[in-house]
């Protein structure tokens, strides 16, 4: 597998978290990664798809875009949104931050994508959405070439 | 459905399902605090029997059930947790909280 990508698109509502995740493990399968890697980017889909649809959303239904791409041994997946966007990336990704505590949030999103993906990058402004882009390396590529 | 919560004096047993992230963490928190009041519940345990996948919202409902636990005066403990879900728990610091078994150890009494 050289080079593939897919794009997927549905609404912000908290039904849809299991299915962007199992979605993108599916589009995983084809690096033929570990159960535990295959868990790490579910995790991370995950506080991705989240974070959307709580914080860029603030729960108002509308469009999040999921990309993935495979590069050789690389593993690349996008979560963008078009809602409010961060004013301070750097203050967001601090663990035990979050601007919803009274909604039992634990202010782990970041830190977890972090702890479970190889390359973490957050591109956001007020206004103009977030983009949450990660890497993740799987080794021992083409053993099951399709 | 099967049962997400069994209730033996003043213990609240919370059964978590198969995922727990945003979506369930929602529902289930709703219904276990109504419950927590309700029963005068001081011991809440987090059963992960059938937890196979958990994210960080899945940690946040269950600091806040922690605090209302300890609020009412009790505690919370995590029981039947797998290596991943170790993983998981251990990240987020909450060891420190409460106790993770990877069995249900006899000590708790439970069923």
């Amino acid at each position: 597998m050289q080079q593939n990508e897919m794009k997927l698109e549905f609404d912000s509502r908290s039904c849809n978290e299991g299915f962007a995740r199992v979605t993108v493990a599916a589009f995983l399968t084809q690096l033929n990664p570990t159960l535990e890697e295959v868990a790490d980017v579910k995790t991370a889909v995950s506080e991705a798809v989240t974070n959307a649809i709580i914080h860029g959303y603030e729960g108002q239904v509308r469009t999040i875009t999921i990309t993935c791409r495979i590069e050789a041994e690389d593993f690349f997946v996008e979560v963008a949104d078009e809602g409010r966007g961060i004013a301070d990336v750097a203050l967001a990704m601090e663990p035990m931050y979050t601007t919803k505590a009274e909604c039992d949030r634990a202010g782990m999103g970041f830190a977890f994508m972090e702890a479970f993906m190889d390359g973490l990058e957050v591109d956001s402004a007020p206004g103009m959405g977030t983009r949450v882009r990660m890497r993740k390396h799987i080794a021992n590529v083409n053993k099951m070439e399709r | 459905m099967e049962q997400l919560f069994t209730v033996s004096g003043t213990t609240l047993t919370m059964h978590l399902p198969a995922e727990v992230d945003h979506h369930s963490s929602e529902q289930l928190k709703t219904e276990a605090d109504r419950m927590i009041r309700n029963y005068n519940i001081r011991r809440v345990v987090f059963d992960f029997g059938r937890t196979v996948f958990m994210d960080s919202s899945g940690i946040g409902m269950i600091i806040g059930r922690y605090k209302m636990a300890r609020y009412m005066g009790g505690s919370a403990v995590a029981v039947r947790v797998s290596a991943r879900m170790q993983r998981i728990l251990a990240l987020s610091g909450i060891g420190r909280v409460i106790d993770i078994y990877g069995e249900v150890p006899q000590q708790l009494n439970l069923d």
